[in-house]
């Protein structure tokens, strides 16, 4: 079981509120990911769940049991931390064994299970070396394994790949859903990258200003935003927002239309312009167009084999069913 | 930008640095040399610095009318004893101010320091009627609570500067893992603040063993440390340098010993933070 439940839950340090009063489910074995810019108040909220901050106000749940009050070594929760957070005067063995010597299991137990993370996270030659011959990717590795030799109710990753580079961010990733696949443990998850969170979440969770903007899954935020915030947030590139008498038309004070969602042309459209810079990735190509009227510049994603370069004249067509209508305050127009 | 060091320049650094060292080291050996001549000798101007009669007398008189190793071995019980029950008392109290910290931390850790400016004279009868009433005058015990006490500001003060370069992300995984506070203490945070300790340590040990004021005016005979075997040959007895060098020079040689072969965790202990 690893269901976690807040209920009202704030915290705020000192006069500053971090996290404004709000509810959240998480089933069991469920791929949550918090998400939002810095300082929304996310790692905070894992912190909360975790038992490291005490909540100021508010009620948190694990498996029905009231766990407010609940030290954190008790909640039968494991952590993965951004700076990976190993015991550097222990062992790699040492440092996976630690939580199970703390639980008080026998020596042979501890080496039994130690043994069997390490085969599946590929460590079992590194047992016997310390974190700082390790590599920043081996040295995740070990916290992980860490984490999942002690069988928790649920694991929080607080930003876990971010002090990796690009390449190993990416296996990383994979290995960790794969991990989710294979243990169904619930696992909370805390990133600032949009990308980490459509591609590993079951359900996401936006915030901003310690307040939750949107829960749902990718393809739920990604089609239908409940307001811009989370229309720009989520999607790469970001969406693009067009205001005044264009908006106007739509019946909306704004519209949003993601890059995948312009056709471009070099005949006709709706909306003139001409392309400024032109990103060739090889899969895609995006063009930054400015429009004609010299005050938007609207991101297209065309084919990856589209030959246009700076200066070119270009013609764009929103996709009428993929436009997403917000009022003066943000919010989503049905 | 790596600054320029011409032979030369490095030349004279060294030797201003032996200088300056052999400045500071000068009454020390010279007290060492002073214990090996005869009192006549000891006086004689102009002094001879090598060439003179080596004798070993004076220690054999000291030791004979003193009795040394009893003062060595209530040296060693107070400085050492005072030590570790300053740590015990410190460990805790640098650990809640380096990661528990609160508005008032900064304050609490500069009124512990201000204590230490206070002259001891000034709270000597206080202290002094206490340790009567209490029954702790000339006692081992009374000894290593009152250096215990004068030293615990130095002592909180550097673990607290050793413990607050220690990642708290990792004492967070520690309660992650299960860890209570006292594994949590035990387990991560000292091993992990090994070199602060043992520096804090030792330089303890070399102010709690060197510290006259509270050992003098606080013993009389059976708990009287080396401070105390010193001060026995320094007035009463009339001017005899030659044995109250010997007396010092078994007095600091312990130490001495201890500093010489401890001088790199000491020299690191005590430049942490400033160098880092």
């Amino acid at each position: 079981m690893g269901q976690i439940r807040l209920d009202s839950v704030s915290k705020s340090f000192g006069d500053v509120e971090v996290i404004r009063p709000l509810d959240l489910e998480i089933s069991d074995g469920e791929f949550v990911v918090f998400v939002g810019p810095s300082g929304c108040g996310k790692s905070t909220l894992l912190r909360l769940i975790a038992g490291l901050e005490d909540v100021t106000s508010g009620r948190i749940e694990i498996d029905g049991a009231d766990a407010t009050a609940v030290p954190p070594a008790k909640r039968r929760l494991a952590m993965v931390f951004q700076s990976y957070a190993l015991y550097p005067h222990m062992s790699v063995r040492k440092n996976i064994a630690f939580p199970l010597r703390m639980a008080g299991l026998s020596k042979d137990e501890q080496m039994e299970k130690v043994e069997a993370a390490a085969r599946v996270l590929n460590l079992t030659e590194y047992l016997d070396r310390r974190p700082r011959q390790l590599s920043g990717g081996q040295r995740q590795r070990v916290a992980i394994g860490r984490a999942i030799v002690r069988d928790p109710t649920a694991f929080l990753f607080d930003e876990p790949l971010s002090n990796l580079d690009a390449a190993l961010r990416v296996n990383m990733r994979l290995e960790i859903s794969e991990l989710h696949q294979s243990l169904a443990t619930t696992m909370v998850y805390v990133t600032h990258d949009q990308v980490e969170a459509m591609t590993m979440a079951e359900k996401i969770v936006v915030l901003q200003e310690g307040v939750i903007e949107q829960v749902g899954s990718p393809m739920e935020l990604y089609g239908a935003p409940r307001n811009r915030f989370v229309a720009g947030f989520i999607g790469s590139p970001t969406m693009n927002f067009v205001n005044g008498a264009e908006a106007a038309r739509h019946g909306a004070h704004s519209i949003g239309i993601r890059p995948e969602h312009l056709t471009i042309s070099t005949t006709e459209g709706a909306w003139q312009g001409t392309v400024g810079v032109a990103e060739h990735l090889g899969s895609d190509t995006f063009l930054y167009v400015h429009l004609a009227d010299g005050q938007r510049t609207l991101t297209v994603r065309a084919g990856g084999e589209y030959g246009a370069s700076h200066g070119d004249t270009v013609y764009l067509t929103p996709d009428p069913a993929k436009i997403h209508r917000f009022d003066a305050a943000g919010l989503r127009l049905e | 930008m790596a600054r320029n060091v011409t032979p030369a320049r490095k030349a004279t650094t060294t030797a201003v640095a032996w200088i300056v060292g052999l400045a500071i080291f000068f009454p020390i050996l010279w007290t060492i040399l002073t214990s090996f001549k005869t009192e006549a000798e000891a006086i004689a101007s102009p002094p001879s610095f090598i060439l003179f009669d080596w004798t070993l007398e004076n220690f054999a008189i000291v030791q004979e009318r003193s009795d040394y190793f009893r003062h060595f071995l209530n040296s060693v019980i107070i400085s050492l004893g005072s030590t570790v029950l300053g740590l015990i008392i410190a460990i805790p109290a640098a650990w809640s101010m380096a990661f528990v910290p609160t508005k008032r931390t900064k304050h609490v850790l500069m009124w512990m320091l201000s204590t230490k400016m206070l002259p001891p004279v000034g709270v000597l009868v206080p202290i002094y009627l206490i340790f009567r009433d209490a029954g702790l005058l000339d006692t081992q015990a009374g000894l290593v609570i009152v250096l215990t006490l004068i030293n615990l500001p130095i002592i909180v003060w550097m673990l607290y500067t050793y413990f607050r370069e220690i990642p708290v992300d990792i004492l967070e995984a520690a309660r992650m893992d299960g860890a209570t506070l006292r594994s949590e203490i035990i387990h991560v945070l000292m091993p992990m603040a090994v070199p602060g300790i043992a520096s804090t340590l030792l330089l303890n040990i070399i102010l709690a063993w060197n510290e006259a004021f509270w050992t003098l005016n606080l013993t009389a005979a059976k708990a009287a440390p080396l401070t105390a075997f010193i001060a026995a040959y320094s007035s009463p007895e009339g001017l005899f340098y030659a044995k109250l060098s010997a007396a010092s020079t078994l007095a600091i040689a312990p130490i001495l010993i201890m500093g010489w072969f401890s001088q790199r965790q000491l020299v690191r202990g005590l430049t942490f933070g400033a160098v880092k």
